[in-house]
């Protein structure tokens, strides 16, 4: 099977359990997926556990990999989990954040011609901010921060990039600009992509393969159209919600209210 | 699952036209930045032989350079009192400052790092409290570890308090869901707990006990000799470089512990390797001299300032500038009031305070 995919997940946070016995995927290579549903339904905690961050059990493969298998060193370079607070504002220069980020576990090997200089600054210009590398993280804004944050996870060329809500520091413009590079990178790089949305339509509109949770259970999985519908909606979150054609055809999620 | 490296090598954009011009340009201004740590770096260094030599040079028995001189080469060929007083006291306290300083710069600096909190020092955390504790229990109560010979007495005790408090902090960083403010917090539990207890020997200490606490707890480098300053360059000697090889690890932790923990920093690894070289350094630094913290805080701010962030840059920093600090408040401490030797511990807060907020109050950043 291809694709990183889950068999069997348990999350407990001392006696609560946040994933119960959960199969999910597989997400599929070269397509961006997205993991929805309400605050506390243990998306965040399905990202960590792929990622092998925290303590759970199952299984996690990635194509034919077993990632459990693997040290937490190896198993982040073929897996990583980008978090949702940004990175700190500290005293330390864009590029410097990314050849620190590059040297964490030793470093990997990059895709550019030339050093790891070159390959900082290539990778910080696939998210347009290359002008960006000599400034410092504490003087940067929060979508700055956040597009930093992103350059540095797909600067060590994982093989799966598992991003919890990448889009929340970002104004619409970048929203939209950062779908667009993820999605791009993502079919070029053929890797999996996984990231936690709030923004309905935006997952609609934008990625490939959805899983709705709610209180640590699969409530929907597949494709878009599938899987946001006004019926799963009402489950998940408890809405009354449309998903009509707009004027140029696409989907568009509408609230008419609670349930 | 990856594709071929060369369809990856020209993806999706096209790097923007000038990006190699820009490149060039970047690569400059880096190695410039480089270059320019490196010379902080070894201006420092000459700071510190320039301050060690003034150090060495001073001092109210008003001896000649010439006679200093003489004396460190040849030492058997001059008067007694003489050799004494260099090779006894002005060489070992001129070194011990730099030790000192040293050490606590590096402990302050890696504690601020791994902790994600920029008040925490073996000062603000209890480490120096817990040192006092350690000396007021030999002093006041003659309590002695089985074994240490007199002159150890109550640096053995200071240590022991000492260490014991790191592991305290440890144990508490290791626990499930302990955030860095938690631990913080302990330590500055830790702070108030042994200050109380301290107090309460001194309640009940006869005159004579409670004036050598006092002074103990003030901070002296005229506690040095030979052998503990040999002791605690050779902790600096064997602690230092493994706190180097984890720079780039401990520069990832300050993004964020999540952020580092998911480019595969295995973070309480990281974490206990940090304490434990911290508790060695700062235990020894404070049980030989006494309450000298306040460099352990200062210093790292003063690196990061200069430095940035990159430890590769900021650790070494640390070390040299607390070494620095030390040694200027060591010469301040023996030559301010003519005649009297000041406790270094209050110089070094004199000195390093107004440095201090001269440089954290500076909006412009250097870097």
């Amino acid at each position: 099977m291809e694709g990183l995919y889950c068999e069997h997940m348990t999350v407990r946070y001392g006696r609560r359990t946040v994933l119960d016995d959960i199969s999910v995927g597989p997400f599929p290579p070269g397509r961006v997926s997205a993991l929805l549903g309400p605050n506390g339904s243990g998306k965040s905690t399905l990202l960590r556990a792929l990622a092998g961050l925290g303590e759970a059990t199952g299984r996690v493969m990635l194509g034919v990999d077993d990632l459990t298998r693997l040290n937490l060193a190896q198993r982040t370079r073929r897996c990583l989990y980008l978090p949702q607070a940004l990175p700190a504002m500290v005293h330390l220069q864009v590029l410097e954040s990314m050849l620190a980020a590059q040297h964490a576990t030793g470093v990997v090997p990059s895709d550019v011609q030339g050093d790891e200089i070159d390959a900082a600054l290539h990778m910080l210009d696939v998210f347009g901010i290359a002008d960006l590398s000599m400034r410092y993280m504490d003087e940067l804004s929060g979508g700055q921060r956040q597009l930093v944050g992103l350059a540095q996870a797909l600067g060590r060329h994982p093989d799966a990039l598992l991003l919890d809500e990448p889009l929340s520091a970002l104004d619409l413009h970048h929203q939209f600009a950062v779908m667009e590079i993820l999605r791009r990178e993502t079919a070029a790089r053929q890797i999996v992509t996984v990231m936690v949305l709030h923004d309905l339509n935006i997952a609609v509109r934008m990625t490939d393969y959805d899983v709705i949770l709610r209180e640590g259970l699969i409530i929907a999985a597949g494709a878009p159209e599938a899987v946001i519908t006004p019926a799963t909606l009402a489950r998940t979150y408890d809405i009354v919600a449309r998903v009509e054609k707009c004027s140029r055809g696409l989907p568009h999620v509408m609230v008419d209210g609670l349930r | 699952m990856r594709v071929p490296d060369e369809s990856v090598g020209t993806p999706s954009v096209s790097p923007s036209a000038g990006l190699s011009d820009y490149a060039r340009e970047v690569r400059g201004r880096y190695q410039g930045l480089l270059r320019r740590r490196m010379g902080l770096l070894g201006l420092l260094l000459a700071l510190i032989v320039a301050s060690v030599v003034l150090d060495f040079s001073l001092g109210p028995s008003g001896l000649s350079p010439s006679a200093l001189i003489r004396t460190l080469l040849h030492p058997h060929h001059v008067p007694a009192g003489q050799g004494v007083i260099v090779w006894q006291i002005r060489l070992p306290y001129a070194l011990m400052a730099v030790c000192v300083g040293a050490s606590l710069g590096l402990a302050g600096a890696e504690m601020q790092t791994v902790l994600a909190n920029p008040l925490a020092s073996p000062f603000t955390l209890g480490v120096s409290a817990a040192a006092a504790f350690g000396a007021s229990l030999a002093i006041i109560l003659g309590w002695r570890l089985p074994g240490v010979p007199d002159a150890w007495v109550v640096s053995g005790d200071a240590f022991v308090f000492a260490i014991g408090s790191v592991l305290l902090l440890d144990m508490v960083s290791r626990r499930r869901n302990a955030g860095t403010g938690t631990v913080v917090l302990f330590g500055i539990a830790l702070v108030f707990a042994f200050h109380a207890l301290v107090s309460l020997l001194q309640f009940v200490a006869n005159e004579d006990a409670l004036q050598d606490l006092v002074f103990w707890t003030m901070g002296s480098l005229t506690r040095a000799t030979w052998p503990k300053l040999g002791l605690l360059a050779a902790a600096c000697v064997v602690v230092a470089p493994l706190s180097f090889a984890a720079s780039w690890k401990l520069t990832v932790l300050r993004m964020g512990e999540e952020r580092a923990a998911s480019l595969g920093v295995d973070v309480p690894r990281v974490r206990r390797g940090a304490l434990l070289r911290v508790s060695i350094l700062s235990a020894l630094a404070v049980s030989f001299v006494g309450t000298i913290g306040f460099v352990g805080l200062v210093a790292p701010h003063i690196a990061r300032r200069l430095l940035g962030e990159d430890h590769r840059f900021y650790l070494p920093g640390s070390m040299l500038v607390g070494a620095l600090v030390m040694s200027l408040s060591s010469i301040a401490a023996r030559n301010l009031l003519p005649g009297v030797v000041i406790p270094t511990g209050i110089v070094t807060a004199l000195v390093g305070i107004p440095f201090f907020l001269g440089i954290v109050l500076r909006r412009r950043s250097m870097g």
